[in-house]
């Protein structure tokens, strides 16, 4: 057959898209359960840090079902509890409907102490991608015990400093609602003394999007659990 | 014929270490840049993304190299960009199966390895004309050569942007002692950023060219 002519080209490109197409398929369907275990191991090791429980890999799953398991909700706005299971709940699917349309899952960790912290997932945008995170709060549904980011593509250095520990523990004692009991979340801020204030942190040089980004989701994201938060 | 050549004939052994040094292709042909500066503010990604660009381009090698006899020459940029991709993919699933934390710090830049030039390079210049096993050689110097310069820049930057080197398996190691910082010493912010890592290429590329004569262009 003729090498440079039309018939074999095409045939040549049909066989070989076909020949690749099946082995992409088929290996992209075998890793498929592994993969996706790896994405709940992750989510897993990120809820625990929240309440400052280190886990990896390997003891994610022993320590998730230890200290919260099955101590799961999902609310909504108004602060009633709705169907659902919390952790299957896409925070990414979630932000992008209406307030009053979302589902808000919440999970209720019991520590070594017996004392129990209420983690809140949180998900917003940063410069070059999503941010997301958890907060943990004390019994009393005000003060934070805990927290941590992480986010797909921040600048290293600058925005992506938020997932480091210095970042995260300024959050420990703050407050989401002030004196009076209105709400007014937790803003990361430049140029402000925020060791008195109990509603501010230090932002990053250099980060001032990424910064901004971590304010704005905290406040939509707490805003949607006030309602529950003050029962 | 050469069928009779032994597998690491001094031709061969050629194949793996010219590309080290006076074929490299970073610093000589200035080849693979953008991912260069994209994967090297840590240790860690540089020496994954350097095992994953040796698969794909020994594997694309080989491959490309097998067909190059049945390939119509006029699609035969799209079959090696074909076989480039499916390898690529592979690479990115088995990362996201086996390597997950490693996976999510290389992020997009397992897929852009398509775009890497180096592999179309090789497989347009070697891989079409060559046997397989010569093309296999040439596949890894020339992804040794990419890895060598991607480790060294990744190396400085990392210990002079953060103080710390990440290996893989070892987590990550603080080099610098807590003494020099107690001193004033401050890691350099700048060393993360991507231009840096284009001025630690250039000073690689001085270095190499001030010790090779050969290689400085009139």
């Amino acid at each position: 057959m003729d090498k440079q002519g039309n018939l074999y080209t095409v045939l040549y490109a049909v066989v070989m898209v076909i020949v690749v197409a099946a082995v992409l398929a088929f290996v992209s369907e075998s890793l498929k359960p592994i993969q996706n275990k790896n994405v709940e191991v992750a989510k897993k090791i990120d809820l625990l840090r929240s309440v400052g429980i280190a886990s990896d890999a390997t003891t994610a799953e022993e320590l998730y079902a230890k200290h919260i398991g099955e101590n799961t909700k999902v609310i909504n706005v108004s602060g009633s509890e709705v169907e659902g299971n919390a952790f299957d709940i896409d925070m990414a699917k979630e932000v992008r409907k209406e307030q009053k349309d979302r589902n808000y899952p919440l999970y209720i960790c019991k520590l070594e102490s017996g004392e129990e912290k209420i983690i809140i997932p949180l998900r917003g945008v940063g410069l070059w991608g999503p941010v997301w995170g958890y907060i943990s709060l004390n019994a009393d549904k005000n003060t934070v015990y805990g927290a941590t980011f992480d986010h797909k593509g921040e600048t290293p250095g600058l925005g992506a400093e938020i997932s480091k520990e210095f970042f995260q523990t300024p959050f420990k004692g703050k407050t989401i609602f002030d004196e009076s009991g209105v709400f007014t979340s937790i803003a990361v801020v430049k140029g402000v003394d925020t060791s008195t204030n109990p509603h501010a942190v230090d932002a990053i040089s250099g980060g001032t999007i990424t910064s901004n980004g971590v304010t704005d989701m905290l406040k939509e994201c707490l805003s949607g659990y006030e309602k529950y938060l003050k029962n | 014929m050469s069928d009779k050549e032994p597998l690491f004939s001094a031709k061969n052994r050629k194949l793996i270490t010219n590309p080290l040094n006076a074929q490299n292709p970073i610093t000589i042909q200035v080849l693979g840049i953008c991912s260069a500066l994209a994967v090297t503010a840590k240790l860690e990604p540089a020496i994954v993304m350097s095992i994953s660009v040796m698969f794909v381009l020994v594997f694309a090698n080989i491959l490309i190299s097998l067909l190059r006899n049945t390939i119509p020459s006029r699609i035969r940029i799209i079959v090696q960009l074909v076989v480039v991709a499916a390898l690529v993919i592979l690479v990115d699933q088995i990362l996201k199966a086996f390597a997950y934390e490693v996976s999510k710090q290389l992020s997009v830049f397992v897929g852009l390895i398509i775009t890497n030039c180096i592999i179309m390079g090789r497989l347009e210049a070697f891989a079409l004309g060559n046997k397989p096993w010569q093309s296999a050689l040439d596949g890894v110097g020339n992804a040794a050569g990419y890895g060598v310069i991607l480790i060294i820049v990744a190396f400085f930057r990392e210990l002079l942007g953060s103080g710390t080197l990440t290996l893989p398996g070892l987590g990550t190691l603080n080099i610098i002692p807590q003494a020099f910082y107690d001193m004033g010493y401050a890691n350099n912010g700048f060393m993360i950023l991507p231009p840096m890592a284009l001025v630690t290429v250039g000073i690689i590329i001085w270095v190499q060219r001030s010790r090779n004569k050969d290689l400085v262009e009139d």
